[in-house]
């Protein structure tokens, strides 16, 4: 009986593959938070007098604030004061091509399996590497240029494009949003910006690998994309970070913005630390993530959550337009001590809005695991339409998974449809499976793999691979 | 091909197999009849390498192996099949996807090269044919949803599909129609070879007019009472267990 049972649990309990601190020499301002970190960020990357006021607010409010604690997830409290709030790798100069990068930073890349080369293995994405706080390369860039498609760090959109981003900057996520979100508005370092123009279909997916790198940062990113009249952009977040003995805060915030009929396609796999097989270390990820559908606009989230100590995180849809859709579809995986307390909100204002819903929590080793979503459908709502499914699956019976939908209907002709299940590999299908020939590594990947099935279906093909990499599985092929 | 030797068994310290003594040779059928609750699954979950047995005492060789040596599924890959008397469902595994992973994990274990899909598809097909399975199973997630029947007919088209060197049939005929019962034992006999060995739990006498056994041994209380011919099972089917269990009640104490 306990062969296939230690076998799961030592699946669960693979060490970290990339925990390696990278020797490059950061640029750091000293730890802590005052108004003066603020506007020190802010002169360090010279940016617009309205920028660093947005970021002062942001600022005062934010000390106003207590940080919030959440039932279900559980974690010692987080010194901000004990945070670097910028730091950025140094180059050795200005750089016009890859080819100048830091080659330590290359290699940091490489073994992360992030080739920077646009030939080799990203031939169709270009990559706006964040690497700490600063982009260091970005690729692809004049090919978008051609189309009028803007793709680059924040810091540069603040210098190139500071009129686009002041439109359209803290309309989703207000900086006064929530706690982590204010202080990410205050401190933002970098972060992605795109903008795609009225009717132009993006002909690649665009992609932002972030990477925690320096002791001690917490990492702030602000990203932006601006999908204009019937433009269409599918973009790409993946992360992961070196291993770290001491919590580390990030606190992201992600703003989407589709404008009548464009439709925005936004896909994470999430890799970060998640602390030791004791729950030492790892990330928090204090994440808000939310878009905002004008008329006939859809925006579709897809994330494979598998890292962080700690995952918080609800991308969220604001359905304002009429006709517009919202799309959620994750799978999360906590094993050990993880704790994931994710899902997603769907607010229905426009008519004829319609939200889909597909959550799949894998729960390993003590790992908990939370959905926790909302839907609200607005009394302007006419005809709003619902579907949410939620599955869980357990590894073990020391982990745990749990379900919280709240719906608020305050439309009659709303139709919001919740169904939820809970199962787990028994030590019966591992048997089965084995008097097959097939191995228990193998039988439980494909478990698996089919119990996430309809999330991976929505990811890119380029991250489809690296989604099921990442929970050590590999994709049902295309018979039957 | 195997050869059982005074084989004890227990599952959580109750001894459920107490001194199995058992020769199969290649080309032969046994048929292994026995009360309820007497220890067949037991026997053959053993022989298959089910981890929540604990093998006690005694020895098992096949094709020269240690088999109690192997993990479950090596024997699986050393030709050793189970038709499982309850077939496991596996939600979101597909049917097709997971008997190519089986046969290619097999043929990778013999040194042969692993089908691509539309072999697999082709060899799929021939099968089929054979059995008189419904196609739309095939597409489904193993055995999740299936009738009692379809269950036992998958089991029997995963095993055609395998090629099994030891099949071990446990109860495959409990639950069958009569053409399903038909189709089973097509299956079988067509497995039927003089390099193959195949050993079927049945509590019927039916299912061997179809699949006609060389011996039958009847099994109660972890021991096998009394071996015999084919004509053994129509005997038990007459007279039941009773005049076995008794002339054995004295060993069983000292065995005990
Ligand atoms: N996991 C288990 N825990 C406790 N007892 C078990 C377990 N598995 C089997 N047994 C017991 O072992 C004995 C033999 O069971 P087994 O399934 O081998 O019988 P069987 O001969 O196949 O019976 P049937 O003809 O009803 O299928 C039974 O008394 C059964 O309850
Ligand atoms: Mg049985």
């Amino acid at each position: 009986m306990s062969t296939s049972t230690d076998t799961i649990e030592e699946l669960a309990n693979r060490e970290y593959k990339y925990g390696f601190v990278s020797d490059i020499e950061a640029d750091a301002v000293p730890k802590g938070l005052t108004e003066e970190t603020v506007r020190l960020i802010s002169r360090i990357k010279s940016e617009p007098e309205w920028m660093l006021e947005w970021r002062l607010r942001a600022f005062r409010h934010w000390q106003t604030m207590e940080e919030p604690h959440w039932e279900n997830v559980k974690f010692s409290p987080v010194d901000y004061q004990e945070i670097v709030y910028y730091s950025a790798p140094k180059p050795k100069k200005v750089l016009s091509s890859i080819d100048e990068v830091d080659p330590d930073l290359l290699q940091t890349f490489e073994k992360l399996g992030i080739s920077l080369d646009e030939q080799k293995r990203l031939t169709n994405v270009a990559v706006d590497a964040v690497f700490d706080s600063v982009s260091v390369a970005t690729t692809f860039k004049g090919k978008l240029a051609d189309m009028g498609i803007i793709f680059c760090s924040m810091s540069e959109a603040l210098r190139e494009h500071p009129d686009l981003v002041k439109q359209y900057l803290g309309t989703v996520v207000p900086y006064s949003d929530n706690y982590y979100a204010t202080l990410n508005s205050a401190v933002f370092s970098d972060g992605s910006f795109c903008y795609v123009p009225k009717g132009v279909r993006c002909p690649m997916e665009l992609s932002t690998y972030f990477r925690i790198n320096a002791e001690n940062t917490g990492q702030f990113e602000r990203t932006l994309l601006v999908a204009d009249e019937g433009a269409y952009v599918s973009y790409l977040e993946g992360c992961t970070a070196p291993m770290r003995d001491e919590n580390q805060l990030h606190a992201a915030v992600v703003e989407l913005v589709a404008l009548p009929g464009a439709t925005i396609k936004y896909s994470t796999v999430q890799n970060w630390y998640p602390g030791d097989k004791n729950g030492v270390g790892g990330i928090f990820n204090f994440v808000t993530k939310r878009g905002k559908c004008a008329e006939r606009a859809k925006i579709s989230w897809t994330q494979v959550e598998t890292g962080s100590a700690i995952t918080w995180k609800y991308p969220s849809c604001i359905l304002q337009g009429d006709d517009s859709v919202g799309e959620f579809y994750s799978v999360a995986l906590t094993n050990n001590y993880q704790q994931a307390d994710t899902g997603t909100k769907m607010v229905h204002i426009g008519k004829n809005t319609r939200s889909t819903i597909v959550s799949k929590g894998i729960s390993a080793g003590r790992g908990q695991n939370t959905y926790r979503g909302l839907v609200r459908v607005n009394a302007g709502a006419e005809n709003a339409r619902n579907y949410s499914q939620c599955d869980s699956l357990l590894l073990g019976d020391k982990c745990g998974a749990h379900t919280f939908p709240y719906i608020e209907v305050k439309n009659p002709t709303a139709k919001v449809e919740h169904e939820a299940s809970t199962s787990k590999i028994g030590e019966d299908q591992i048997f089965y499976c084995n008097q097959r020939g097939i191995s228990t590594e193998d039988a439980i990947n494909m478990i698996v793999n089919g119990f996430c099935k309809e999330v991976f279906r929505e990811l890119p093909m380029e991250f489809a691979v690296e989604a099921q990499k990442l929970l050590g599985v590999s994709l049902e092929g295309s018979v039957g | 091909m195997l050869t059982i030797k005074n084989l004890h068994a227990r599952v959580e310290a109750k001894e459920i197999l107490r001194g199995i003594d058992l020769q199969v040779n290649p080309g032969e059928v046994h048929a292994i009849m026995g009360p309820n609750g007497s220890g067949k699954s037991t026997l053959a979950g053993v022989l298959a390498g089910r981890a929540a047995y604990e093998v006690t005492d005694g020895t098992v060789t096949y094709k020269g192996l240690d088999l109690l040596d192997l993990s479950a599924e090596e024997r699986a890959r050393e030709g050793v099949f189970l038709a499982f008397q309850y077939p496991v469902e596996i939600p979101g595994v597909n049917n097709t996807y997971f008997l190519k992973a089986a046969l290619n994990a097999v043929r990778k274990h013999r040194g042969e090269e692993e089908l691509d899909a539309m072999e697999f598809l082709q060899l799929v097909r021939e099968k089929l044919k054979i059995l008189h399975i419904d196609q739309s199973l095939l597409n489904r997630p193993v055995n999740e949803g299936f009738s009692g029947g379809e269950k036992k007919r998958n089991e029997i088209f995963q095993m055609a599909v395998l090629d099994p060197l030891l099949a071990i049939l446990d109860e495959t005929d409990s639950g069958l129609d009569i053409d399903a019962l038909k189709s089973v034992a097509d299956g079988v006999n067509a497995l039927r070879s003089p390099d193959r060995a195949i050993i079927v739990v049945t509590h019927y006498q039916r299912l061997l007019n179809y699949i006609v056994p060389d011996f039958v041994h009847v099994l109660a209380r972890g021991q096998i009472v009394k071996s015999g011919g084919k004509e053994l099972a129509l005997e038990l089917e007459e007279r039941g267990y009773d005049w076995l269990l008794e002339s054995t009640g004295r060993s069983l104490v000292g065995a005990g």
